[in-house]
């Protein structure tokens, strides 16, 4: 199964509608409720790191018997130094993003400690792709 | 113990959503970072913050809680407030600050 959602950057109104969609997908598939939960945490914070730090973005959803992998594709500035922002508490996000509760550095480390699999490529400048896979059996 | 009861005993406003006003209530998590309550909150609880825009009833409903206190006298902005009619997910207010109401909370669902 198959779904591909956009996200806008920029528009906080709408982070986590794309998350939001997954989780009622997953419910329908009768996943199981502790994975439901762990896919949404690592979703939700993907969803918004593109909202937060990119231009525009696209989520690939491909839902197996074995897997769900949920591919985060954006056009955006890139990540120079991934082992510094998989880092608890690293954040470059703007002083009116902190304001509203987002930017505490903590939502890459929330998706690693969520997904069963995840890779991160990004090329400065360009974008940056973020693979998650959870194992349903 | 269901929300409506936690309204009554701790003398809540119902702001919106009061269709949620029967959901059962399992604790209480409270903290103003949204990737915090992402991480680390439960199904079932009641969520105290003074964050008042519509992300707050996005991670509501993806992480299933019971009900959104918010502290101070804070209103939920418009579409928070239309997101929590459409999700049942009640919004709470108290003109107590943080520390206070928790307390509170905290002394309820402990009892
Ligand atoms: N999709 C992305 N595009 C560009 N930079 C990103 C992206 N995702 C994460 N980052 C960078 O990694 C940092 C850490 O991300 P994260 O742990 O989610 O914390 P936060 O989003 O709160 O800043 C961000 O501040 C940003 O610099
Ligand atoms: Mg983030």
């Amino acid at each position: 199964m198959h779904f591909t959602y956009n996200v806008e950057g920029g528009n906080f109104t709408r982070a986590g509608y794309a998350s939001s969609e997954i989780k009622k997908i997953l419910k329908q598939l009768n996943v199981d409720l502790a994975i439901i939960k762990r896919t949404v945490v690592a979703s939700y914070e993907a969803e918004v790191n593109i909202v937060a730090h990119a231009y525009s973005g696209t989520i690939f959803v491909d839902i197996t018997p074995e897997t769900i992998l949920i591919k985060f594709v954006d056009e955006g500035p890139g990540i120079p130094d991934i082992a510094m922002a998989m880092k608890e508490g690293f954040s470059t996000a703007t002083s009116k993003v902190r304001e509203m509760g987002f930017g505490a550095g903590m939502g890459l480390p929330n998706i690693r400690k969520n997904v069963d699999n995840m890779n991160i490529t990004s090329e400065v400048g360009k974008g940056t792709v973020l693979e998650l896979t959870m194992y349903l059996q | 113990m269901k929300v409506s009861d936690v309204v009554e005993k701790l003398g809540l406003k119902v702001l919106s959503g009061a269709k949620g006003l029967d959901l059962e209530v399992t604790g209480c998590y409270v903290s103003d970072l949204l990737s915090d309550v992402m991480g680390k909150a439960d199904a079932g609880q009641i969520w105290i913050t003074l964050q008042t825009h519509r992300n707050v009833m996005a991670i509501a409903s993806l992480k299933d809680l019971a009900a959104v206190i918010l502290v101070s006298d804070l209103l939920p902005e418009d579409d928070t407030a239309k997101q929590s009619e459409e999700e049942n997910i009640p919004v709470l207010g108290t003109h107590l600050p943080t520390f206070e109401i928790a307390g509170k909370l905290y002394a309820l669902l402990t009892k």
